[in-house]
């Protein structure tokens, strides 16, 4: 038989028994919320491709808006009908998880977004012809223009003529918000895949959008492009080692699905695949598995040592952006991360335990040291991110209901605070566009002590000063943390928080207590867009901070996976 | 449901805050007085809560209030005072208005800075301190550890921004320098309590493990723990109670001052306005040792009793350590600062020393102290508004010039010595006593800062105030009047106390006998009968007498 025969009869044994193949069920209501938003993106293209250019601003962020909305009244009703609890199960054949834990953070999510896009459609920051002669004197009052902070035609390369005449002429990029859509999409289901292959496919979903919206700063495109290179590159790198961990697994446990791997793991392979013969069972392989996997996700946290990217990326992305990712991504990678540990692997739990005790206590330190020599805004909340990510660490090796609520607490009220404090620094411009030097702020305070008290509330909330909601989302980490044994973690914990809050003063010393510069910055005055986002912000910190009790039950309930 | 008195109390100042924070950059004066106004008024509720307060009721808490706040951390919004709280309660909403007063110009714009529509620092000024008032009150009524933690903490940020935000213009030509300094003594100020509060936060959700571990739902309500003790219902383990009260204390300790933590104290009042000085040493830094006596012991009597000869070891150095550095001083401030880090070893000397005699005594050194320094403090800062300057060596001969001003600064001084007759005698006497009686080598030791306390006042006082009248000094205007009424009553009060300390002493002592019977401590039998009241002042007199000719 030549070997074309024999793949012939393969297609054609294959295609014998069409009648077996079962039509996939779908439950459609309960996917919902992801169903809407990728609709929606799908939809912005096509406003894209169809919509003449004057419309097209509105039309997406309308679309973005109701999408967003619906999406999280669809979350909500989801909730309500009790599949966050009782009827909490994995739809799409195995595929998707529908409960607790994936709607509160989809929820979150949900709304960050919803904010996110508010920060995305902000057009009165820029001047329209920010190119040459657009000094502070004219950008001041009347001149300011109608463009975001999205490179007027990323595809011309930076410098050129091309894009000079882009900039000039005051163009747009709308496909941001279709681009947004399709990450957010992808960051839905990226806490509730059950399954290794749908997780990895989340995981692209939302993270090919990112790299591109990374590139298109509208100012200093080098440094913008750089990022997104970097990101693409090391985030590729990661994908390829979560994929071969997910290869790892199959061959350990014959399938794919996070219940089926589990049971191998916790009872032995029952049913021994014969094609898997020589693999299946093999400790060695779900431990490499294992820990490729946890590498491809501890890179989305931004958990030290695999933190490299966070603050190139930070700095190079328009702000919006940043905010966007800071807080979207990190609430998306936790809610796997924890659906992985505490589903997958409880078995192996001392065995990873350790293993992350010492990555939480590296990210927690070496975010917070690090950050004390950074001089740039962006690049010193990157830092702040990176220790975040350590006190959220803390919280998910608890391996207790306590655990899981206090992470997913911490993540909601984490994400509100950097949307925020990303949103203020748009603010703070100069004639090169963001002012994030930080010897730019110095005196802020004084020209505008508004802005700068908004910005020492999100400090002191990322430093967890009583009274706000970072102070609440710590202890309620390090209150799991503690009662799970893990003492000593703890006190790691307030050491490095006590190193982080130096740098977060030393910003505050510079907006208050230091005279401002006569060249210093001005502070935008900006469209109810971001006024919006930023007083969302605030009222988050505070309300959270003061009276976090609802929320905390809220996290409570939603602290059980379904398997 | 009763009314809520003490949330009152403390809700009072934080509208006030809020309100004199709102006022646009023009109403200076309105602001100014809107938070004389609200912190009279806080000063009247306090008064009304000290004169309902019941000192001889069985219960330890009065006027208590408890409703759920944050169930998950087994946090009680639970408020309730005895009579120490109610004694710090009243000296800190009673110096507040005195403080207001004594800044009213501390923070008006300078008149060559451009106008700007939207920084307002003298609304920020008012605002601050009265937002400090407001916390402290509520961590002196707080029953629930959490509570009072969060509120510890808190009041740091607006400290923060009084002593980093505000200076009192005596740096000379040296401005920039002068605001360099300021931000960084501010930054020390934080860094050191922040990092205090955190460990202890660590030690607070230890002690939520362990409640939970053992009651089944954790909890931080200092009655339930105490109780639960008590009964034997909750046992902590010896290493795991030693961690916790050393977390704890860690806290209290740089709050205190206790030496080696002292170092943030010199700067932060050396640099700040007086008022901002006096509302450190006087009102923030007092809920350190209260919150020794409250929290430290009750929760953690064995750890306690264990530490206790180092903790006395260490506020033995810090009388004398004090005391020498505040001889060696040439800046007035913080020579009132070193001579403040004496006192509060002497405080943390009367807590440890376990006696009712030591605590009553510290307990009313708190409130003595409060007063003493105040004066000081702010006549001082008068003083230096006038001259421009911070240095001793600047001045001479002032007391030819302004007299009345010497004579109250020299009152103020002997009350900072414990001259017998004013208020701080009686609690300095008091607390060696306590200490000898359980401790007499530490007892006589600590003696030695009386002297030293002689001779750094006396000192200034002969170095500023008498001698030739130094050319600069010349022209120095006597006290206004706004000025008389800030110092006037401070004296009045510091010389009613010290002949009668009666009402005081009924107020705070079932509330030691309370704290001590819950750290299971009973007074060795005394061998020279004393009374908590003096008449037995004879026993000191000798000895100050003695402080006197060797400053001399």
């Amino acid at each position: 038989m030549s070997p074309v025969a024999s793949v012939h009869s393969l297609w054609t044994v294959a295609a014998g028994a069409p009648g077996k193949i079962p039509a996939p069920h779908i439950e459609y209501a309960e996917l919902s919320p992801t169903l809407i938003v990728l609709g929606a993106a799908v939809i912005g293209i096509l406003i894209e491709a169809l919509v003449p250019r004057r419309h097209r601003y509105y039309s997406q962020l309308l679309l973005s808006l109701v999408a967003l909305a619906a999406a999280f009244a669809a979350v909500i009703g989801l909730a309500a009908g009790g599949f966050g609890s009782s009827k909490a199960h994995i739809a799409a054949m195995g595929a998707v998880a529908v409960d607790g834990p994936a709607l509160f953070l989809q929820g979150t999510i949900l709304l960050v977004s919803l904010i996110a896009v508010f920060t995305f459609a902000e057009r009165r920051l820029e001047p329209a012809a920010h190119g040459e002669g657009a000094s502070p004197a004219r950008t001041k009052g009347r001149a300011w223009g109608r463009v975001d902070s999205f490179a007027a035609q990323p595809a011309a390369v930076p410098g050129s003529a091309a894009e000079q005449a882009a900039v000039k002429a005051g163009f747009t990029t709308t496909e941001v918000f279709p681009i947004l859509l399709f990450a957010v999409g992808g960051m839905l289901i990226f806490p509730a895949a059950s399954d290794l292959l749908t997780l990895f496919i989340a995981l692209e979903v939302f993270s090919l959008p990112l790299y591109l919206l990374c590139a298109l700063a509208r100012r200093q495109r080098l440094l913008s492009q750089e990022a997104a290179v970097k990101y693409f590159l090391l985030g590729a790198f990661s994908s390829a080692f979560l994929l071969f961990g997910v290869a790892l697994l199959y061959g350990y446990a014959g399938t794919v699905t996070y219940a089926g791997i589990a049971e191998v793991v916790s009872d032995g392979a029952k049913q021994i695949d014969p094609a898997l013969a020589g693999t299946m069972g093999n400790d060695a392989l779900l431990l490499i598995g294992a820990a490729l996997v946890l590498m491809g996700l501890l890179f989305k946290v931004g958990a030290v040592p695999f933190h490299m990217w966070t603050p190139d990326v930070y700095q190079g992305a328009p702000t919006p952006v940043t905010g966007f990712m800071a807080a979207a991504t990190k609430v998306a990678a936790f809610g796997a991360l924890l659906r992985l540990l505490y589903v997958v692997l409880p078995g192996l739990r001392w065995d990873w335990r350790p293993v992350m005790w010492g990555v939480a206590i590296l990210t927690m330190l070496g975010g917070a040291i690090v950050a004390i020599t950074q001089t740039d805004i962006k690049r010193l909340l990157a830092y702040s991110s990176i220790a975040h990510a350590g006190f959220l660490l803390a919280g998910v090796v608890a391996t207790s209901e306590d655990g899981v609520s206090s992470v997913l607490f911490y993540l909601g009220a984490y994400s509100f605070v950097t949307l925020g404090a990303f949103a203020v620094v748009t603010l703070v411009r100069d004639a090169g566009g963001e002012a994030t030097a930080l010897s730019k702020w110095a005196g802020l305070g004084r020209r505008s002590p508004l802005v700068a008290a908004v910005f020492a509330v999100f400090l002191l909330a990322f430093a967890g000063i009583p009274l706000t909601s970072g102070f609440a989302g710590k202890f309620a980490v390090f209150k799991a943390a503690a009662q799970s044994g893990a003492g000593w973690l703890v006190v790691v914990g307030v050491l490095s928080s006590a190193i982080a809050a130096f740098f977060y003063i030393r910003v505050i010393v510079l907006m208050f207590f230091n005279e401002p510069k006569a060249d210093g910055p001005t502070v935008a005055v900006p469209s109810p867009l971001t006024t919006t986002a930023i007083a969302i912000g605030v009222t988050a910190t505070l309300v959270l901070g003061l009276a976090p009790q609802y929320f905390l039950d809220l996290a409570g309930q939603a602290s059980v996976f379904v398997r | 449901m009763s009314f809520p008195l003490l949330t009152v109390v403390a809700a009072v100042p934080a509208a006030g805050a809020v309100a004199t924070a709102a006022l646009p950059a023009a109403r200076r004066t309105a602001a100014k007085w809107l938070a004389l106004l609200v912190s009279v008024v806080t000063f009247a509720l306090a008064l009304v809560v000290a004169f309902r307060f019941d000192p001889g009721s069985k219960s330890p808490y009065q006027f208590t209030e408890s409703h759920a706040w944050i169930s998950d951390f087994g946090v009680r919004y639970a408020l309730g005072v005895d009579g120490i709280a109610v004694a710090l309660i009243a000296l800190t909403t009673l110096l507040i208005p005195f403080i207001i007063l004594a800044g009213w110009h501390d923070a008006d714009p300078l008149e060559e800075a451009a106008p700007n529509r939207r920084w307002r620092p003298t609304q920020g000024f008012f605002a601050l301190i009265l937002a400090v008032e407001a916390m402290v009150v509520i961590s002196f009524e707080a029953t629930d550890v959490f509570v009072f933690y969060l509120f510890f903490e808190a009041m740091l940020i607006p400290m923060y921004f009084l002593i980093g935000g505000f200076g009192d213009r005596a740096g000379g030509e040296d401005e920039d320098g002068a605001a360099r300094r300021r931000s960084n003594a501010a930054v020390k100020f934080l860094l050191y309590n922040l990092a205090g509060g955190l460990i202890m936060l660590a030690a607070v959700i230890g002690l939520y493990a362990v409640t939970a571990d053992q009651l089944g739902s954790g909890t931080f309500s200092l009655q339930q723990i105490v109780e639960a003790r008590a009964a034997g219902r909750l046992h902590i383990g010896t290493g795991t109670e030693r961690l916790l009260f050393l977390g704890f204390f860690f806290a209290f300790a740089v709050k205190a001052p206790l030496w080696p933590l002292h170092t943030w104290l010199p700067g932060a009042m050396g640099e700040s306005t007086s008022p901002v000085a006096v509302l450190i040493t006087a009102v923030v830094d007092k809920v350190g040792t209260f919150a020794m006596l409250r929290f430290c012991l009750q929760l953690f009597p064995e750890a306690s009793s264990w530490a206790t000869p180092v903790i006395l070891v260490l506020a033995l150095i810090s009388v004398l350590y004090g005391a020498l550095l505040a001889v060696a001083q040439r800046d007035i401030k913080r020579l009132i600062a070193y001579a403040s880090i004496s006192h509060f070893g002497f405080i943390i000397l009367g807590i440890f020393a376990m006696t009712s005699q030591g605590q009553g005594g510290a307990t009313l050194y708190m409130v003595n102290h409060g007063i003493s320094t105040a004066a000081l403090m702010l006549v001082a800062g008068f003083l230096i508004s006038r001259r421009g300057s911070r240095l001793i060596a600047d001045y001479g001969g002032v007391q030819k010039v302004a007299p009345i001003l010497a004579g109250t600064f020299l009152i103020g001084g002997l009350a900072t010595l414990s001259l017998p007759g004013l208020a701080p005698f009686v609690s300095e006497f008091l607390v060696l006593v306590g200490t000898f009686s359980r401790y007499p080598v530490i007892g006589i030791i600590a003696t030695l800062g009386i002297v030293l306390a002689a001779l750094y006042v006396l000192v200034l006082y002969q170095r500023t105030m008498t001698g030739p009248v130094k050319p600069q000094v010349s022209g120095l205007p006597d006290l206004r009047v706004r000025e008389l009424v800030v110092v006037a009553p401070l004296i009045a009060l510091l010389l009613f106390l010290g002949v009668y300390p009666k009402p005081l002493t009924d107020l705070v002592n079932p509330a030691v006998d309370h704290t001590l019977s819950v750290v299971d401590k009973k007074d060795p039998k005394p061998t020279v009968q004393v009374d908590a009241v003096p008449g037995g002042g004879r026993h000191g007199h000798a000895v100050r007498e003695q402080d006197v000719e060797a400053a001399k």
